[in-house]
């Protein structure tokens, strides 16, 4: 265990994270910020184009953008530490975090931004096949698909964005959707429709993906009528959103039903005093890089106010 | 021991006829989470010198080396014992996860 009591440690790196440490760090708390050994930078770290994010009017690369913030958050004195929080215990009055080597590290005060992992289908087959043609990952894998017939599953801005993308590599991209519209923003869904090469399947779910060592076809129900078609197909990239990653803190943090953390009204604060929670962690309903760095933000300044607090009494009592 | 780049031509001599467990990392400078990898690796080959043997393939430069080996993810990692992928695992895996995977192929 390391004797240094620290003030702030800041877990997860995405805008929410890089974000706080960013505030915390010209607050003078030197925060400790573990980024994670395989995810820092989050999940912009796997875009291309960010288009949305103010200050940026021609558009930013999700790498660029999250590289810019590690380096603003390092330039104010944040020590970065690349490995993964194994082990959180909150509920104490003193924090503790156990890295992958075992090392304790404790604060006053935590921050959570875990951020959000990819959902799977749950079908069959999809495990067996991951990296065999199933993929989440557009830029890691796209190139691999090159003038073939490929599916991206989902209708969001995300699926949107994969699929204009893939149309650089593959011969077709099917997208493949519930419903009959979809739930992307008019810009990113525009651009899609008209795309020669995309075609939209639509009111349609994967109920089955087929192929002995890598993707040969998927079977599509119909969520109308129930009927089922076997398509063939080489590449089937998901994009049907994320889960909170709060597996650290199930036992000691409330979550909701869906297993996002809770926080107080009008605070970034959690049930437990001294833990405090922002970004895609906490995020139901925007889950865009500006409001995961707007709560970022916050839940540093109520980390500060916190940690003002319990010196005030200390220096009373 | 530093990780060799191995290309298509060097691959049987460096890879299928290695004497000792041979990690392949393939990755490319599209890929981040190969970024991530890499220094895992790079620290894995310290932790396993003189035992196992770690190279790295540039998929963007050896792209047929990167079909014949089946690969359509980024990053894999094969695990090759006497010319045979003994294991292959894709996505970012910790070095913790990593070790115990080489652990059990030693």
């Amino acid at each position: 265990m390391s004797e240094k009591i620290h003030d702030v440690i800041i877990v997860g790196s995405g805008p929410a994270g890089y974000t706080a440490a960013i505030y915390a760090a010209r607050a003078a708390l030197e925060p400790v910020l573990f980024e994670g050994s395989l995810d820092s930078g989050g999940a912009l770290m796997n875009t291309t184009e960010v288009e949305n994010y103010p200050g940026f009017a021609e558009g930013i690369m999700g790498p660029d953008l999250m590289l810019a913030m590690r380096a603003q958050a390092e330039r104010f004195g944040t020590q970065i530490i690349t490995d993964d929080a194994t082990e959180l215990k909150l509920t104490g009055a003193v924090k503790e975090v156990t890295d992958s080597d075992g090392v304790v590290w404790r604060s006053r005060a935590v921050i959570l931004a875990m951020g959000s992992g990819y959902r799977k289908l749950g079908i069959d087959d999809e495990d067996r096949l991951s990296g065999r043609g199933v993929s989440w990952c557009a830029t890691c894998d796209g190139a691999f698909f090159r003038n073939k017939d490929i599916a991206v599953v989902g209708g969001g801005d995300s699926a949107m964005e994969e699929a204009t993308f893939l149309t650089r590599f593959a011969n077709k991209v099917t997208v493949i959707h519930r419903r009959d519209e979809l739930r992307a923003s008019a810009i990113m869904a525009g651009r899609a429709k008209r795309d020669p090469k995309i075609e939209f399947a639509w009111n349609s779910s994967v109920s089955g993906i087929g192929g002995e060592n890598s993707v040969e076809s998927i079977t599509l129900t119909d969520t109308v009528t129930g009927q089922h078609r076997e398509v063939p197909m080489q590449g089937l990239f998901i994009a049907v959103g994320h889960d909170p990653r709060s597996e650290l803190v199930t036992d000691q943090v409330e979550l909701d039903e869906d297993g996002y953390v809770l926080t107080q009204p009008d605070s970034t604060g959690t049930n437990l005093v001294g833990v405090f929670a922002c970004g895609d962690l906490v995020d139901h309903t925007y889950r865009q890089a500006i409001t995961a760095a707007g709560s970022g933000c916050a839940a540093a300044l109520d980390a500060e106010k916190y940690l003002a607090a319990l010196d005030d009494m200390a220096a009373t009592a | 021991m530093a990780v060799t780049h191995v290309k298509e031509a060097t691959f049987a001599d460096e890879v299928l006829m290695a004497p000792e467990l041979v990690v392949v990392d393939y990755w490319a400078d599209w890929c981040a989470p190969c970024k991530q990898l890499s220094p895992i690796i790079d620290e894995l080959a310290r932790t396993y010198e003189g035992r196992v043997k770690f190279v790295k393939v540039d998929t963007s430069a050896e792209p047929g080396l990167a079909a014949q080996q089946g690969i359509l993810s980024l990053p894999t990692l094969q695990f090759f014992q006497a010319g045979r992928v003994a294991k292959s695992l894709s996505g970012g895996k910790s070095k913790n996860a990593l070790k115990k995977v080489i652990d059990e192929l030693l």
